[in-house]
């Protein structure tokens, strides 16, 4: 039993570790309530399938695939091309990173909070609303739905 | 001269697959600087490669019936097929790219009343997008490699991301949960891709098909599969993974959202084909599992999509429920499986693109001129909007299934489809969901014609009154730019149905023939 436990291990325990690392960012992703938070977790998510490419392309004494004159076979150098498609995933995941980044500064200056909850009581649009000007829920629901009409049309809405 | 002239040609004619991508490319590239230059200049030049591309796809389209063996394998750089990138263009992927690019074409057109007193990093900015979003389309429709798919696969999302972004205070938090989600997606993509590469050592879609028919029953391929479903299923807001998108698509900015919604979701399911019957073929069993199991979700998805579209008021979003319905539709065709069945899907994909195109287009000229999404308020639009209110009804009776548009003959051969393989089941949830569809739609339809008039707030009045007696007469509803795409979506959506027979025949059935 313990036999096959470590030959299972031996071959195959990073992988697993790999889809350990997966999933639970993703439950990570799931279950924060911030979305800073949300967003490491999607960054970890990514690692974990880069690190999923790099442990299929090791090999055992295989070396950096530069002609060397020594090594003549294929078999002796590692792929090359795992490593470089996720360089490119690389540059994905840091414009993925860039963007929601963009959107988090975004949603902080609309609602002034990442958090989840206070985005979905709107909670942080009436504090905000509050502060400006003491105008009742009813108002400032209105004075919403204008702006977003006219942020979208280009209409002036304070226009009558 | 003239001797040059038609070198340029025959060159561009040898090149058509990747000027489709690379014209819009640099478009994009170029569109903030020379909005810095000249506002106009930046608008100019991505409308004028959207045209370019969309005369270039449809090149490729007759380039490609033409061929021989239907099939144009395009390597980029002259790096052969399986070492190098390829397009590998056939008869449906060039007519769907056809399509992307026209829509894209009528939304950059459309979208200039909507940034026409914008500064020139905003239209700058908004058309970069536009363009890129064509290119990453249009790159998944045609690329023959599984890693450029991916790369294609982000560009697209990370434009769209940016567009539905736009749309105002709203649209910030839908955007960001699209992000969230959708990079799901494309990490699942990346493992199931993962997995292929490490079984085979080839990236060329059609070179890694060849090598995987003999470990089909490996069970890495169940693995395979599930990531590849979860994958393209996020990215079409197909059943279970669809909570991004009713958001997503109702906040997002009016002048993109026929893009969005039309186009982005097809590409997906269109890749969805084509690794589940293409590469992988549907003679294997693991392929048979994974093709009834996305059948299933397509059906709980046309029940849901339409019951939850019955529950809305706002107008984009009873749209965006109903996309989740009509993908359902589309996800039957690959869960029935036969000939019938996939055709429907794929005529499927292209109607809904007009159809969803036509509606989004259609709404955004209402949103545009009164301010007003809730179909409550549409009483009597059709005195005021007449030709908007044409595409409505051609989009509304297109979704129900209604003969000459092109909705009822994808359903057709989805029906015979179910009926050759025996999946009654199927057929009673086709029937039941056109009956829920026609009951949400021809309530709009009932609002427009028979409702009481709403009393709405009118931009035309309200510019009249700023610019003083010397405003001009309105002839138009709504002003030219924005009036041509409805339109044309709204008699699309007919000549869709009326084409059908020759789009089954010449594209679908050839493309479609080795496959089954």
């Amino acid at each position: 039993m313990l036999e096959t436990v470590n030959t299972f291990l031996a071959a195959r325990g990073i992988y697993c570790l790999v889809f350990i690392l997966f999933f639970l960012a993703v439950y990570g992703m799931i279950t924060c309530k911030n979305y800073m938070k949300k967003m490491m977790c999607m960054n970890v998510m990514q690692v974990a399938v880069i690190l999923f490419f790099l442990c299929f392309a090791q090999k055992r004494g295989g070396v950096i695939p530069i002609l060397d004159g020594v090594t003549e076979a294929a078999s002796g150098y590692l792929n090359p091309i795992p490593h470089a498609l996720m360089l490119t995933a690389i540059v994905v995941s840091l414009g993925t990173t860039g963007v929601a980044l963009a959107l988090l500064m975004r949603m902080t200056e609309e609602y002034g909070s990442v958090e989840e909850d206070d985005l979905l009581s709107g909670k942080a649009r009436k504090k905000k609303e509050e502060s400006a000007d003491e105008a009742d829920e009813a108002e400032a629901e209105k004075e919403a739905e204008k702006e977003e009409t006219a942020d979208v049309t280009g209409k002036d809405p304070d226009e009558t | 001269m003239r001797h040059d002239r038609e070198v340029l040609l025959i060159m561009i004619m040898n090149h058509l697959p990747v000027l489709a991508v690379v014209v819009p490319l640099s478009a994009a590239l170029l569109s903030l600087l020379l909005s810095r230059i000249n506002k106009n200049l930046g608008k100019a030049v991505v409308i004028l490669s959207l045209v370019f591309a969309f005369l270039d796809a449809v090149g490729l389209t007759a380039q490609v019936l033409q061929a021989e063996g239907h099939l144009i394998r395009y390597a980029m750089g002259n790096w052969d097929a399986p070492i190098g990138i390829e397009f590998y263009v056939d008869p449906i992927n060039a007519l769907l790219a056809c399509f992307i690019t026209f829509i894209a074409m009528c939304a950059s057109i459309y979208s200039l009343s909507f940034l026409k007193d914008r500064e020139w990093l905003q239209s700058g900015g908004y058309y970069t997008l536009i363009a890129l979003l064509t290119v990453g389309l249009v790159g998944m429709t045609l690329t023959g490699d599984v890693f450029n798919l991916y790369v294609y696969l982000e560009i697209s999302s990370l434009s769209c991301y940016g567009l539905i972004a736009l749309g105002g205070k709203r649209s910030i938090p839908a955007a960001f949960r699209y992000l969230l989600i959708g990079t799901i997606g494309a990490s699942f993509y990346l493992l199931g891709i993962g997995l292929m590469y490490a079984m085979t050592g080839s990236l060329n879609m059609a070179d890694m098909g060849e090598l995987l028919q003999s470990q089909m029953d490996n069970p890495l391929m169940y693995l395979v599969c599930a990531s590849l479903i979860g994958a393209f299923g996020i990215k079409m807001a197909q059943f279970p993974f669809h909570a991004w998108q009713p958001d997503a698509y109702a906040y997002s900015h009016p002048g993109a959202s026929p893009l969005i919604s039309g186009a982005m979701s097809k590409v997906p399911a269109l890749a969805m084909i084509r690794f589940f019957f293409f590469i992988f073929g549907v003679q294997n069993l693991v392929i048979v599992d994974a093709t009834r199991l996305i059948g299933i979700l397509g059906a709980l998805g046309m029940i849901f999509g339409s019951v939850m579209a019955l529950n809305q008021t706002d107008f984009r979003r009873m749209l965006a429920y109903s996309s989740v319905a009509q993908l359902g539709y589309i996800a039957l065709g690959i869960g029935i499986g036969n000939l019938y069945g996939v055709t429907g899907s794929y005529l499927h994909i292209l109607n809904h693109l007009f159809m969803k195109g036509g509606l989004f287009f259609a709404i955004g000229a209402i949103q545009y001129r009164f301010g007003i999404v809730n179909i409550n308020q549409f009483g009597q639009l059709h005195k005021k909007m007449p030709f908007t209110c044409f595409t409505i009804t051609m989009g509304a009776l297109a979704m129900v299934g209604i003969p000459p548009t092109g909705g009822f003959f994808s359903k057709w051969y989805l029906m015979m489809g179910a009926m050759d393989k025996h999946l009654y089941i199927y057929m009673a949830v086709l029937v039941l969901s056109s009956l829920l569809n026609a009951i949400y739609f021809l309530r709009v339809l009932e609002k427009i014609f028979i409702a009481p008039e709403a009393r709405l707030a009118d931009r035309f009045d309200k510019e009249a009154r700023r610019d003083g007696a010397a405003a001009k007469k309105h002839f138009l509803e709504v002003p030219a730019v924005m009036l041509v795409p409805i339109v044309v979506f709204g008699i699309g959506i007919v000549a869709m149905g009326i084409f059908n027979s020759q789009i089954v025949e010449f594209v679908a059935q050839t493309a479609l023939k080795g496959v089954f």
